[in-house]
C-alpha cells in the first residue's frame, strides 16, 4: 500500500480512497482472533488476473512462460516468485500476486500477460477487485473451514500449497492451503462481509477466554 | 445429499452442482423448417424414465464445466459420469432393470464414488475426442 507522500499525486490520492471489501470488519477480525489458536485479517487489494486458455495450447504455453506454469488439474498451484496461479477449471486459472504487482502501480505483470495473449482467443482479466482475500492461521483453523466446508481438510488429503474452487459458509469461495495451518480464502466482494462475520461466529469458541 | 463424482474435481456436494435436464437432445438441423408443433416438442418434450437417466449437470461452484450422468431416478445411484459431446454409455451391465420395482430402489442411498469414477475413465478412454461439442 502506496503511503501518503508530502505532496501527494493524485494516484497515491485515489489509492489512499481505495475501501477493501471487508474493512468495516477490521476491528472485529483483531478482536476476535486469538494468537496461537486462530487469527483472522483481510489481505486487501491483492492483484487478480483472470485467465482462460485451452491447456495445451501456444497461447496456455505462452502464458505459463510469464507466470512460470500454468498448474495442471485441480487443486494444483503454480508458483513462481511471489505470484501463484491457481487452478480454476481446465480451461482457467486465476493469477494472485501482491498488490505492486498492479498495472497501475507500475507492475509489467498484467501488461505481459495480455501481451502474451495477444489476438488469440482466450482471456487476460483484471478481476482484482472481484475478490479480496481473507488469511485464517492457527491450530484451529481447519477446525473452523470443517464448520462449513465439505471438503476434506485433513491434512493427509488437504496439502498445503493447493486450492480448491468450493463453497464455504453456502457461498462460492476459493480456499487455499499457503501452509500447514494457514488457509487464504477468496470470497467475491460482495459476499466478503457476510463471510467475515460467519467466520467470527466460527472463531469464537477457540478465540474465547476459557469458562473454568 | 448426492455426493457427485465431477470429471474434473472428484467427489463434491450436490450443492455445488446445477441441473441441466435431459442429455442429448440434438438441436433441430432446420429449425425454420419445423412446425410449431414439433418445435415445441423440442423446446418442452422430455423424458421422464424410472430408471437410468441420462442428464447434464454443471459443477458451478466448482470448475463450472458442464457433464453427462446417467443417474437412478429411483434408487438416485449414479451409474456413470462422462464428458459432453461423447456418446451414453452402455449402462446394461450395472444398470438396475427399468421395469424392476420401486421397492429395493430407495434403500440403496448413493455413497462414495468408486464405482462411477472407475467407469467414468474406462468411458473417456473409449469415446469420441474432446473436439466434439456439446
Ligand atoms: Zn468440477
Amino acid at each position: 500500500m502506496a503511503e501518503t507522500a508530502a505532496s501527494p499525486t493524485s494516484a497515491d490520492k485515489n489509492l489512499a480512497a481505495r475501501v477493501s471489501p471487508a474493512k468495516q470488519l477490521a476491528e472485529a477480525f483483531a478482536a476476535g482472533s486469538l494468537a496461537g489458536t486462530v487469527e483472522l485479517s483481510e489481505v486487501p487489494f491483492l492483484t487478480m488476473v483472470g485467465l482462460r486458455a485451452d491447456a495445451g495450447s501456444e497461447t496456455a504455453t505462452r502464458l505459463a512462460a510469464v507466470t512460470g506454469g500454468l498448474p495442471a488439474g485441480s487443486g494444483s498451484v503454480a508458483t513462481k516468485g511471489d505470484a501463484s496461479v491457481l487452478w480454476l477449471g481446465p480451461s482457467e486459472f486465476l493469477v494472485v500476486a501482491p498488490t505492486e504487482a498492479h498495472e497501475s502501480l507500475g507492475g509489467d505483470l498484467i501488461p505481459a500477460l495480455r501481451e502474451a495473449l495477444g489476438g488469440d482467443s482466450g482471456q487476460v482479466v483484471d478481476l482484482s477487485a472481484n475478490r479480496t482475500t481473507f488469511e485464517l492461521t492457527g491450530p484451529r483453523a481447519r477446525a473452523v473451514l470443517e464448520k462449513g466446508c465439505s471438503l476434506d481438510l485433513h491434512p493427509r488429503v488437504f496439502k498445503a500449497g493447493t486450492a480448491f474452487s468450493t463453497e464455504i459458509a453456502n457461498i462460492p469461495a476459493i480456499l487455499w492451503k499457503t501452509g500447514e495451518e494457514s488457509f487464504r480464502i477468496f470470497p467475491r466482494a460482495s459476499f466478503a462481509e457476510f463471510l467475515g462475520r460467519w467466520l467470527l461466529d466460527a472463531m469464537r469458541e477457540y478465540a474465547s477466554p476459557e469458562v473454568p | 445429499m448426492l455426493l457427485i463424482p465431477c470429471p474434473n474435481c472428484g467427489p463434491r456436494d450436490e450443492t455445488e452442482f446445477h441441473y441441466g435436464g435431459q442429455a442429448h437432445v440434438p438441436y433441430p438441423e432446420n429449425p425454420n423448417e419445423l412446425t410449431d408443433t414439433e418445435w415445441s416438442r423440442y423446446l418442452f418434450y422430455r423424458e421422464n424414465p424410472k430408471g437410468i437417466f441420462a442428464e447434464r449437470w454443471v459443477h458451478s461452484t466448482g470448475c463450472r464445466q458442464w457433464f453427462n450422468m446417467l443417474r437412478d431416478t429411483v434408487s438416485y445411484d449414479i451409474k456413470a459420469v462422462y464428458k459432453m459431446g461423447t456418446p451414453r454409455p452402455d449402462s446394461s451391465s450395472r444398470a438396475t432393470p427399468e421395469t424392476g420395482t420401486a421397492s429395493t430402489g430407495p434403500d440403496s442411498t448413493t455413497t462414495g464414488s468408486a464405482a462411477p469414477s472407475t467407469s467414468t475413465t474406462s468411458i473417456l478412454s473409449t469415446t469420441a475426442p474432446e473436439g466434439a461439442t456439446k
